[in-house]
């Protein structure tokens, strides 16, 4: 029996969702829908009484006080009312067979804990369209608002089903693929067709294997190449043969990651000598370094684009919870403490009419992705504390997702380490069909057909397995029960076990691993990225008390094979063989990829300052612009107080709205070190030069470190790029230039990168009206994130002016850069100068800069970044609540310009607004000896935000509300 | 001579434990405040244990070896059908006779967030020990449900106790906390309960704005009840609770809900105004867990 119980808001309850969906499609001009009623809905099959549904839904699936139900049979002859279409369209929105349906599992559980004898549960979405609506108008509401069909489908009239499909019969059959035979066309299409994503040397260097093995490769073997040899999983552009030209003449990389990036670290912890801080880096899934003497603090950033661009809710949704596994596979395994997230759009006015087929708005996206990253976060109890958000049309197809994690590992588990004879135990999640073949699809590029193809690759998250399995991993690491550990991600257990049994060897049972449901192949199982699990190598003595620590908790884990002795990665399908691998062959036999780039300087072109009397409108337009304005819509949406360590938080002052430099989490509720997090980024100097613009991310993401108070002796950094597509020589070019800046920046700051990852070929390609290809390449993305600690939180500084009577400082140089400005941006204006950083100054401002915040002098400190000193000083205004004062000819005679505008909104590097009190004002400026730092101007009790311009006339007088309001607006959906 | 000495000593331990209350943090599958909220009620002096519901399940008995039952925020089984819904679905089942003897006898029971949505949708507030044991058939009158703004949301608020008799509210006339849930909004079938809720001190806590409310000396109640009926939008009634109420109590005193989070301002620099008040120490968030302990004292 197949039953429905249709869940509705109660008289007088406001119906949120119908709501929600008349609001998009008055957004999208569908003038014929004029009503829409919203209801939810569970299917249940089982042999069950009418009663027993009608008390299930009573007591369990429907709250009484807000809302109604009734209950009707589906297999039945279908003609009770509350079904029917009843006077208007209706349309049912179900998940498409295998998606991942949380609810519905949860409901089948609780049922079940309950004695009914239900055996299947679905959960659909019906609207009730206004039966004047034209179908046209209808067809776009189902595909554009109501449903995304990578997941979903939507079933117009009358529900009509016999059962809730429960996977089918799978019979084993072992496939080969007679690679041997086939010539250069065949190997390619065989890549294509296949979704492996090789290049022709790869495919033929496995032919070559096979002919030396004298044998054809079972499917799962070329598989289990195809994912470890992804761009995904092994970095094998950046980390490989790189020939490099620019203006300074040619150089070669032999590994351009290593000679770069790596080596700043490796010099940087030279220079420590016996102080090195760093522990683990850029070897397992999270950096590592030194917090105290009891804990030490790993972080890792990643990102999920193509995923969220087909699915933003599932792809943001699986980024987080993939990234938070990566600490927790980290070394014996690290406590998540928090989160910080970083996504790149396209403009959310964005006419609907003018999008690529097979995009979706970007305002959905963000939707989407926001509520994906906060389901997770929130989910888990993991605090989000830190993020940005910067928009480009070039983000359209292929908006930029990433999320980081930071956690604690107690000292001396650090490292995990496989015997032979350990057990490889899978826990957490079921494997199904989710998420097939998401390696090697993340290493290509994206387009209007993608979300066809990779159906399989979207993916739908459950934080709450991932809490379950994390509180039993945390608990059995500190009983010492098993020996090593790593997070199922991109590849499955592929590489998961493929990387844990490098060294030794391992025997996997793919029969024995647990399934969502019946039918998958045994390369299926393999491969599958389904989400929630982690695998662990147990010595066989610990494995009883692991599986009942598991079972304590609810927790599913299974043994699914054995590490060996024997260097070969060996499958088995209960008594049959698929596969048989050298490790040697599956880590070392990849062909080295050789890559050329190149890159040349563009002609510096002067910028033309407009003449104006009066820059208060350029400031309200840099404050509204959507990369700077407020992002409240998206903070008060996480909870970033979980665990209850929350120093400093995103948003601070007086009315708790202004934007917080970094943020401060005190992760061990007994002490008071605190951990600092914060974020550099700006794609708009990427399109200037790539080398100033890495400098600048981050010179960005250290000041704001600094800014709160961190100790910029001890700030980690990490590196994630995205980037165009790397074969063609002008972008990889962009991409080098940027990692020897972060080379030289690093060593210069002695700021270590302790990891980083790199997501390439963010393209989205097209067809236009004349049936032309476009692609769109996405401006080169960098972020640097930055793990900053401090001594003591209570010496933390948030950036809100305190008191009329205090001084303001500006700390750093003022050059006339506002090449890639926001100041340029809201004026349209091409050309001028990016900013540069003053390797050698700018450490010294961090230090003295520190000094000053750990000695108590500072009252509030502001980094100066898009907006430049106008967009901070109005900024600190508001969020203290208190009126500012600044005379720019106080700036004449150090940054020997006279420029208004330039000295307002130039975006030179290493600056800081800085209020201390009087008293204090003489010992503050004495830790700036021989460096830049003038006395700007005064906090009043006043409500305005006033600039007096070099000869003395006013230039900005505005008032903090006003500019609060401006700020607030944009993004306040 | 050597026996007395041991039972002066036994009369120690005794009395040491008896002033030690013994808490039971609670936690099922998607609970995730349960550390900090452990390490509050320690901070004040309890031993406190994080017990999963699974072990409870097995051994309903093992609750009465605590004095204190809290259950704490996070989101219990997804809140996939409904804040609380399924944890509470558990403590009406199996543990409804263990909980009833726990609320008849002299010991507090405390739910934050997700902790407050099991005990209202058990049954155990309003009601309190009557509530567990209600015969199944009667229906619910009050719900927390879908904020207004229909999202999650996380900001700080200010809450006047409204509640002479709350033993976990005594000598707090208004206070600071943050707050982060999505299904926080209280609606109760027939308005008129918020009387009898008002003369036996359960509406307990109310969103209130900044201005302090004084204790009425004379009754020795809080005149605050002007909350009950003020009209107050987002963000000072973050959820758009019926009478602004954050928390209720059961008539005893010795039951509280509420949405708000005491376990996250434990030191002022939680606070989010910290910097700007020169606050240091302790948060006030403290109090709660520091009157459950001292009701033990």
């Amino acid at each position: 029996m197949l039953w429905e119980v249709e869940i509705r808001p109660a008289a007088g309850q406001v119906d949120r969702e119908g709501e929600r969906v008349l609001a998009e499609c008055s957004g999208m001009g569908l003038q014929s829908v004029s009503t829409v009623e919203a209801a939810r809905s569970f299917i249940l099959q089982g042999e069950l009484a009418d009663d027993v549904v009608t008390e299930i839904s009573r007591t369990l699936l429907a709250d009484g006080v807000v809302e109604s139900f009734s209950i009707h049979q589906l297999d039945a002859a279908a003609s009770d009312a509350s079904n029917s279409s009843n006077g208007s369209h209706l349309l049912n929105v179900l998940f498409k067979d295998g998606v991942t349906d949380n609810v519905a599992n949860s409901a089948l559980k609780a049922m079940k804990d309950q004695k009914v004898s239900v055996e299947a549960v679905a959960t659909c979405r019906k609207y009730r369209i206004n039966k004047s609506a034209s179908e046209a108008e209808i067809a776009r509401l189902s595909a554009k608002v109501l449903s995304n069909d990578a997941i979903e489908h939507v079933v117009s009239g009358t529900l009509q089903m016999n059962r809730i499909s429960l996977g089918g019969e799978y019979k084993f059959k072992l496939t080969h693929i007679s690679i041997r035979q086939m010539d250069n066309a065949a190997l390619e299409q065989l890549s294509k067709d296949g979704q492996l994503y090789l290049s022709l040397e790869e495919m033929r260097t496995i032919k070559q294997q096979f002919v030396d093995l004298d044998r054809d490769p079972t499917d799962v073997e070329l598989e289990t190449v195809a994912q470890t040899w992804s761009e995904h999983c092994s970095h094998k552009t950046l980390a490989g043969r790189i020939s490099y030209e620019d203006e300074n003449g040619p150089r070669q990389f032999g590994n351009m990651l290593k000679e770069t990036i790596f080596a700043a670290t490796v010099s940087i912890r030279e220079s420590l000598g016996d102080d090195d801080w760093c522990i683990s880096v850029f070897k397992d899934n999270a950096g590592i370094v030194e917090f105290d003497d009891k804990q030490s603090v790993c972080i890792k950033v990643e990102t999920h684009n193509h995923p969220s661009a087909l699915e933003p809710y599932g792809g943001a949704n699986t980024g987080l919870g993939g990234v938070i596994r990566d600490p927790l596979g980290t070394g014996l395994g690290g406590r998540p403490v928090c989160n910080t997230d970083v996504f790149c759009f396209g403009p959310p006015d964005y006419p609907h009419d003018d999008l690529p087929r097979g995009v979706l708005h970007p305002k959905a996206v963000a939707h989407g992705v926001v509520a994906g990253v906060r389901d997770y976060g929130n989910r888990m109890g993991i605090p989000t504390v830190n993020g940005a958000v910067y928009f480009d049309e070039r983000y359209l197809g292929n908006p930029l997702v990433y999320c980081g994690n930071i956690a604690m590992i107690p000292v001396g588990k650090s490292e995990g380490k496989v015997s032979p004879g350990d057990l490889i135990v899978a826990v957490g999640g079921r494997t199904g069909r989710d998420g097939i073949h998401g390696a090697t699809f993340s290493s290509g590029e994206l387009d209007e057909d993608s979300e066809m193809r990779s159906a399989g690759a979207v993916q739908i998250g459950n934080a709450i397995t991932e809490k379950m399995v994390m509180d039993v991993i945390l608990e059995a690491r500190d009983r010492e029960l098993y020996s090593a550990i790593t997070d199922c991600g991109a590849g499955g257990f592929s590489s998961a076990v493929g990387e844990m049994g490098e060294e030794t060897g391992a025997e996997v049972w793919l029969d024995k691993c647990p399934l969502k449901y019946t039918g998958l192949s045994y390369t299926e199982i393999w491969i599958s990225e389904a989400q929630e699990r982690m695998v662990l190598a147990v010595p066989e003595a610990n494995v009883d008390e692991f599986s009942k620590l598991c079972s304590s908790e609810d927790v599913e884990a299974a043994v699914i094979g054995r590490f060996t002795d024997s260097e070969r990665l060996v499958l088995k399908y209960n008594e049959n063989e698929v596969a048989d691998l050298t490790m040697a062959f599956l880590h070392d036999g990849r062909p080295p990829v050789i890559r050329k780039a190149s890159y040349k300087p563009e002609e510096e072109t002067p910028l033309a300052v407009p003449a104006k009397d009066r820059f208060d409108d350029d400031l309200k337009s840099i404050l509204g612009s959507l990369n700077v304005c407020s992002k409240e819509w998206i903070i008060r949406q996480y909870d970033h107080e979980v665990q209850a360590g929350s120093v400093v938080k995103p948003l601070v002052g007086v009315n708790r709205d202004g934007p917080s430099d970094a943020a401060v989490v005190r992760p061990e509720l007994e002490s008071n070190r605190g951990l600092v997090i914060s974020c550099g980024m700006n794609p708009r100097l990427g399109d200037e030069d790539p080398y100033w613009m890495a400098a600048s991310a981050i010179d960005e993401a250290v000041r704001n470190c600094v800014a709160v108070g961190a100790d910029p002796s001890r700030i980690a950094i990490l590196d994630n790029f995205c980037w165009g597509n790397c074969e063609r020589e002008e972008t990889l070019g962009t991409l080098v230039r940027a990692a020897i800046a972060c080379q030289d920046v690093a060593v210069a700051f002695g700021t270590p990168f302790v990891s980083g990852k790199d997501s390439l070929n963010n393209e989205f390609s097209y067809e236009d009206e004349n049936g032309e290809k476009q692609t769109v390449v996405i401006p080169s993305s960098l972020l640097i994130t930055a793990l900053g600690q401090m001594d003591d939180v209570e010496q933390a500084v948030t950036m809100d002016v305190k008191a009329a009577g205090n001084k303001l400082f500006l700390i750093g140089t003022t050059f006339d850069e506002l090449g890639g400005s926001h100041f340029a941006l809201v004026n349209g204006l091409e050309g001028g100068a990016v900013p540069i950083v003053d390797l050698d100054q700018a450490p010294e401002i961090f230090a003295a800069m520190h000094k000053a915040i750990s000695g108590g002098l500072v009252e509030s400190c502001h980094d100066l970044s898009e907006g430049g000193l106008a967009a901070s000083a109005a900024e600190m205004a508001f969020a203290g609540g208190l009126g500012v004062t600044l005379n720019l000819a106080a700036l004449v005679e150090t940054s020997n310009i006279d420029s208004d505008a330039v000295l307002l909104f130039s975006e030179s590097n290493t600056r800081f607004l800085v209020e201390v009190s009087e008293q204090k004002a003489a010992a503050f400026a004495e830790r700036f000896n021989n460096l830049p730092c003038v006395e700007i101007g005064v906090v009043n009790d006043g409500d305005q935000c006033s600039v007096a311009g070099t000869s003395g006339q006013t230039v900005i007088e505005s008032s903090i509300e006003e500019l609060r309001q401006v700020w607030k607006q944009p993004l306040a959906w | 001579m050597a026996a007395r000495r041991q039972s002066a000593y036994q009369r120690k331990v005794y009395d040491f434990l008896m002033a030690t209350p013994r808490v039971c943090v609670l936690r099922a599958p998607g609970t995730n405040c349960d550390p900090e909220t452990a390490h509050a009620f320690e901070m004040c002096g309890a031993k406190a244990e994080r017990v999963h519901l699974l072990r409870v399940l097995e051994e309903p008995t093992v609750l009465s070896g605590f004095q204190v039952l809290c259950i704490p925020g996070g989101f219990s089984y997804g809140d996939d059908i409904g804040a609380g819904v399924i944890f509470s679905s558990h403590l009406r089942g199996r543990l409804s006779d263990a909980l009833h003897t726990f609320l008849t006898a002299d010991k507090l029971v405390l739910g934050i967030c997700n902790g407050f949505q099991t005990l209202l949708k058990s049954g155990i507030l309003p009601d309190g020990a009557a509530g567990i044991t209600t015969d199944s058939d009667s229906e619910r009158d009050t719900t927390l449900t879908w904020n207004d703004n229909g999202r999650y949301t996380s900001l700080w608020v200010n809450l006047a106790n409204l509640s002479s008799n709350n033993v976990f509210l005594r000598g707090i006339d208004q206070i600071e906390m943050p707050l982060a849930h999505a299904e926080g909004r209280l609606v109760v079938r027939d308005p008129s309960i918020l009387e009898t809720w008002r003369q036996n001190g359960q509406a307990a806590l109310c969103y209130c704005s900044p201005p302090a409310v004084s204790r009425d000396e004379s009754t020795g109640n809080c005149n605050a009840d002007h909350w009950l009926t003020a009209e107050l939008e987002y963000p000072l009634n973050p959820n758009g609770s019926f009478a602004n109420i954050a928390g209720l109590g059961d008539a005893t005193g010795r039951v509280l809900g509420l949405m708000p989070h005491p376990e996250r301002f434990i030191h002022a620099t939680q606070h989010p105004e910290w910097t700007r008040r020169k606050l240091r120490g302790d948060g006030d968030g403290l109090k709660l867990f520091r009157n459950a302990v001292e009701y033990f004292g």
